[in-house]
């Protein structure tokens, strides 16, 4: 296919986005992320059957959090697609891309920034 | 076992204001069952507290550490060598586990972390309802094994109120009314006359009426 992708999306494989955990992405954003997406399968496609249905309400309770220590939850996101849609995947790297440029840095660094 | 409740962030943060080297406590029994003060609730709460006071400038130092229990002294007491230099403990166990370990160390603040709320039962994963008060003079005998102290808002020991509505309990729609329950059981097991057994009045002195309560075994004294 050949896509193009932002270089800056780095991918961490997960067996399914049920083995995704809350601490997981709270320290991507502790160590310094921007922003944050879980790429699960279709609904109702899960292969361990309710997978992506508990990250799904993962990270809204994730975004509670976020949003509670001043990161902000817009800056995670969860999107559903097949392995199949690479299109889709790369449409939604530079859509999460662009979401969180607009949002800026993560607000840790900026302070972390600002001391130095 | 003993359900709690995370305190609001906010809240946790105006306590932690003075403190820059934390250690956050957990408990390995009835609050990591019901989710809030366990080794993994521990650990969400200090990437909470790391990021926002990170983002103030005001950076924290957090140790975390989970014991087996911080109701026996036995464990209470190794804590000992994981305090170190620590100006303060904010501790995710009940309110139980927050005293005794503030009884031992006596020159370090401990903070709550959650607020301690009733003793219940998980009734699916992620719901906990109340089932005991721990009123000292069980009746559960008498009513069908549904106790009408605790899950009762008036604490009715001789059948509903008037605000027994559909079968539930008018304080909340969504919570069964335990005469309700206790006299649909009844019918179940063809034992509807023991409804007509009056219950005396309640003697409160055994619950907390009567004073903090202790309890003794003088053969399991070393």
């Amino acid at each position: 296919m050949r896509l193009n992708y932002p270089t800056n999306v780095k991918i961490i494989k997960v067996p399914c986005t049920g083995r995704v955990d809350v601490i997981h992405v709270l320290k991507a954003f502790e160590h310094g992320a921007d922003g944050v997406f879980l790429a699960g399968c279709l609904e109702g496609e899960c292969h361990f059957l309710k997978g992506n249905l508990r990250a799904k309400k993962r990270v809204a309770h994730i975004k509670t959090l976020l949003d509670e220590c001043g990161i902000g939850g817009e800056r995670v996101a969860m999107y559903n697609l097949s392995s199949a849609q690479g299109q889709r995947f790369a449409e939604i790297a530079r859509e999460m891309t662009e979401k969180v440029r607009q949002l800026g840095p993560n607000p840790i660094k900026i302070e972390k920034g600002s001391n130095n | 076992m003993i359900i709690a409740n995370r305190k609001p962030f906010e809240e946790i943060v105006d306590m932690l204001k003075p403190y820059k080297r934390i250690l956050l406590l957990g408990c390995n029994e009835c609050v990591t069952v019901c989710a809030v003060g366990g080794a993994k609730e521990v650990a969400v709460l200090s990437s909470e507290l790391a990021m926002y006071r990170a983002k103030e400038g005001q950076p924290i130092d957090i140790k975390e550490h989970v014991l087996e229990r911080n109701c026996d002294p036995e464990y209470v007491e190794a804590l000992i060598q994981v305090i170190g230099d620590r100006e303060v403990i904010l501790s995710m166990a009940c309110g139980c586990g927050i005293q005794f370990v503030g009884e031992r160390y006596r020159n370090i603040p401990v903070l709550p972390g959650v607020n301690t709320t009733f003793y219940g039962v998980t009734e699916e994963h992620g719901v906990w309802t109340e089932r005991c008060q721990g009123c000292g003079n069980c009746i559960l005998d008498k009513t069908m094994g549904i106790c009408p102290v605790s899950r009762c808002a008036k604490s009715l020991f001789n059948g509903p109120c008037g605000g027994s509505q559909g079968g539930n309990c008018e304080v909340n729609k969504d919570t069964p009314c335990a005469w309700q329950l206790i006299v649909d059981r009844y019918k179940e097991r063809n034992m509807l006359h023991r409804y007509l057994e009056l219950q005396p009045i309640k003697d409160w002195s055994t619950s907390r009426d009567g004073g903090p309560r202790k309890r003794v075994r003088e053969d399991l004294k070393i």
